[in-house]
């Protein structure tokens, strides 16, 4: 009895040193992309734009796909914009990227840097891909390693109530006209500000958003032949426009930690009177208050330009694992979302503007801002100079810093443009 | 007494008999037993902690398919980066200052659970009113005094109804204020826990010690000091130690409030660390930072287990 006990134990003891080995093996070898034995092959999709949609829409565009090719199955991991970005990133170092990825811009050049995502002008010429359909690429020396899918555009958000109320007639449309504005709804009494500037470091994209677009609104840019240019005129005009809005009083306390959606609370609450946010927040901003009287328009230029005006846009990026076993399955699937009729819908249920550029959104069922979007985005040009940049979070970063600097007078727009170009300079080779 | 020695010393022998093959598989079995927490222990923490320090001794890690040794360079690099030692200096007064604060808020709000004085159904109020903070997970904390501490939020309005201030204070928006700011949240939150173990601490004290002490004819202070106090030093100095090392590896709040600005007013050097590698992507400083933290959290863990020892 005891030496069958004893053999017992010894083989559970066995058993479960084996199942131990097994399970951390198993811990150790997920592997994307498999073949099942019937040929089909699944290809997952990381991505934070299912999480962004109305539930259950983006799963629908993606069973069609599904069911025009049987052979090709998708798993769909959706998660919010941080948590995907953090898989990615940690993905890419272990070049354990899902077979499909979704991008933004200001990652492409450390992933592809990394060997990460693969090079799709090579797969756009292996599936004779017709790439003069697309609206943009995103490219890394000459090769294409992002598609942007879905864009969205940044335009200027004004409170109409919170304008009359100042007395401001017309909604600005230069910079001086703009200051002006700030100025008076900021003395029309309360806690009321003219304009939000989140510069939280955290997650440092209100340099991109709501600094940088001031500047390409003008016709502006921020580089030169692909090297940093932080201390040219335009720039420097940039800076210290906003260093005379700060100035003013007119920009809501507490921007230096202030994030994106601080922001958004604050117009929607009728605290600050003008921001600049995406347009996707229009549908946020009408259900949280239905009652706030808004609209869009162009970002205020120089009061002498009379150029296009760019507008800062932010895509919904698609690209392809360096080391997925499927690259042809997974570019079909690529070119099905940038297919016309899939790449309207989809644009459509996200409020985007699409990335073919034959795709017409359906604008008869959505808020009549998107089609006055839509019109200022075709009479100026998307303009976001971070996206292809290396480390481009970190150049907002150190950017954002030195204007925090500025702002609150521990240093002069000189000494701060000139640090960051220092910066920038070590980071763009 | 001679053959009974004898006996003993000879059933060694006979039990030594069977195959070599049983006595292997028998010494093996305890280590079979032993091998799936071996096994996790390496693969979970031996692993990992080898690989950042290996990580941090080379160049470019991760990004680069082929990383070159780079001796202490990226040491040098990161003990000369000023941005690492306003991370020291800030990490160095927000958990002390935390521990403190944490260590006589708990005293104080245990003692007063603890207090004769108080009924059952009062102290059960207040015991649950007093965790609630602990109760909350560290995001629902940052965005709570995000809210509240918002220029134009609750804790102005209050403080201006009441006339102790004019205008709105930037709370967590200025670099004078930010650090002492996140202090009290993580202060705020924390609490909860010392009260609970002190409060434990407190109801192990045996009441004839009191009753000793009150013969002696000592007042209430002198039998805080003289009873009380030293029947809770091996618990202080436990929680103590303890509250250093978790405060130290404090992130999420740090980046849901402030991010470490501004200005780096609130850059810790678990913030710093994050920065280096997940927007950086300087693997190697990020390494090199991370093993830094490890030998000062060390030095903490040495002291706990010493303590521990002791008693």
């Amino acid at each position: 009895m005891t030496m069958r006990a004893s053999r017992l134990k010894r083989v559970i003891g066995a058993v479960t040193a084996a199942a131990t080995v097994a399970f951390v093996a198993a811990c150790g070898s997920g592997d994307s992309g498999d073949t099942a034995s019937d040929g089909s092959v699944t290809l997952e999709f990381a991505q934070w734009w299912g999480a962004e949609l109305p539930a259950g829409e983006f799963d629908k565009i993606v069973s069609d796909f599904t069911a025009q090719n049987p052979t090709i199955k998708i798993k769909l991991l959706s998660a919010p914009y941080d948590a995907t970005k953090q898989q990615l990133v940690t993905g890419a170092a272990s070049k354990t990227l899902p077979d499909v990825v979704g991008l933004d811009g200001a990652w492409v050049n450390d992933f592809a840097k990394q060997g990460a995502i693969t090079d799709l002008s090579k797969l756009m010429t292996d599936a004779n891909y017709d790439s003069g359909q697309l609206a943009s690429q995103v490219q890394v020396d000459g090769k294409t390693y992002m598609i942007p899918v879905v864009n969205f555009v940044y335009p200027l958000f004004v409170n109409k109530d919170l304008l009359a109320k100042a007395g401001v007639a017309k909604v600005p449309t230069t910079r001086t006209e703009f200051l002006d504005a700030a100025k008076k709804i900021s003395a029309s009494g309360g806690d009321v500000k003219g304009w939000a500037l989140p510069l939280d470091t955290a997650v440092p994209n209100g340099v991109q958003n709501d600094v940088m677009s001031w500047l390409w609104a003008s016709g502006g840019s921020m580089l030169q032949d692909g090297k940093p240019n932080l201390q040219s005129a335009p720039v420097k005009s940039t800076v210290e426009y906003v260093k005379s809005l700060n100035d003013a009083g007119v920009i809501a306390p507490g921007s230096l930690t202030m994030k994106e959606q601080d922001k958004v609370e604050k117009f929607t609450n009728g605290q600050v009177g003008m921001m600049i946010d995406s347009l996707a927040h229009i549908n946020l901003i009408k259900k949280n208050k239905p009652g706030l009287k808004f609209e869009v328009a162009a970002l205020p230029a120089e009061d002498t330009y009379t150029g296009k005006r760019g507008i800062p846009y932010a895509s919904w990026g698609i690209g392809i694992s360096n080391s997925t076993k499927h690259k042809a399955e997974a570019f079909k699937f690529v070119s099905y979302l940038l297919g016309q009729e899939t790449n309207a819908k989809l644009s459509t249920i996200a409020n985007g503007f699409p990335g073919n550029k034959n795709a017409k959104p359906d604008f008869s069922g959505s808020d009549p801002m998107f089609k006055t979007a839509f019109d200022i985005y075709q009479q100026g040009y998307p303009a976001n100079e971070f996206v292809g940049l290396a480390k481009s979070e970190d150049l907002m970063r150190s950017f954002d810093e030195q204007l925090q600097l500025v702002l609150t007078g521990k240093s002069s727009v000189d000494d701060a443009l000139a640090k960051a170009q220092e910066s920038w300079s070590s980071v763009i080779d | 007494m001679t053959s009974l020695m004898a006996s003993k010393a000879a059933a060694p022998v006979e039990q030594a008999a069977p195959p070599k093959k049983k006595t292997l598989a028998r010494r093996l079995v305890p280590y079979g037993y032993l091998s799936p927490t071996a096994i996790l222990i390496v693969v979970l923490m031996v692993v990992p902690i080898v690989m950042v320090i290996s990580y941090s001794f080379r160049d470019n890690v991760i990004v680069q398919e082929n990383p070159v040794f780079a001796g202490f360079a990226n040491y040098t690099k990161v003990l000369t980066d000023p941005d690492f030692l306003i991370a020291i200096k800030n990490t160095a007064i927000f958990i002390s200052v935390s521990m403190v604060a944490h260590l006589l808020l708990g005293l104080a709000f245990a003692m007063m659970l603890n207090t004769p004085l108080l009924g059952g159904v009062t102290k059960a109020v207040f015991r649950i009113v007093y965790i609630l903070p602990w109760l909350f997970t560290i995001a629902v904390i940052a965005v709570i005094w995000r809210l509240l501490l918002d220029p134009s939020g609750v804790v102005n309005y209050v403080l201006h109804s009441l006339g102790l201030i004019q205008d709105g204070v930037n709370w967590l928006g200025d670099p004078g204020k930010a650090l002492w700011v996140v202090t009290f949240i993580n202060i705020w939150s924390g609490y909860p826990f010392f009260m609970i173990s002190l409060l434990a601490g407190l109801q192990g004290i045996p009441g004839d010690l009191y009753e000793a002490a009150a013969v002696d004819g000592t007042n209430w202070l002198q039998r805080f000091r003289h009873v009380t106090l030293p029947q809770l030093r091996p618990v202080i100095i436990s929680m103590a130690v303890l509250d250093l090392i978790w405060t130290s590896q404090q992130f999420a709040l740090i980046w849901l409030t402030t991010g470490g600005g501004p200005l780096h007013a609130t850059e810790m050097l678990s913030t710093y660390t994050y920065k280096q590698a997940f927007s950086e992507y300087e693997f190697s400083t990020a390494s090199a930072a991370a093993v830094i933290v490890l030998l000062l959290t060390m030095v903490l863990a040495f002291f706990y287990v010493r303590q521990q020892r002791e008693r």
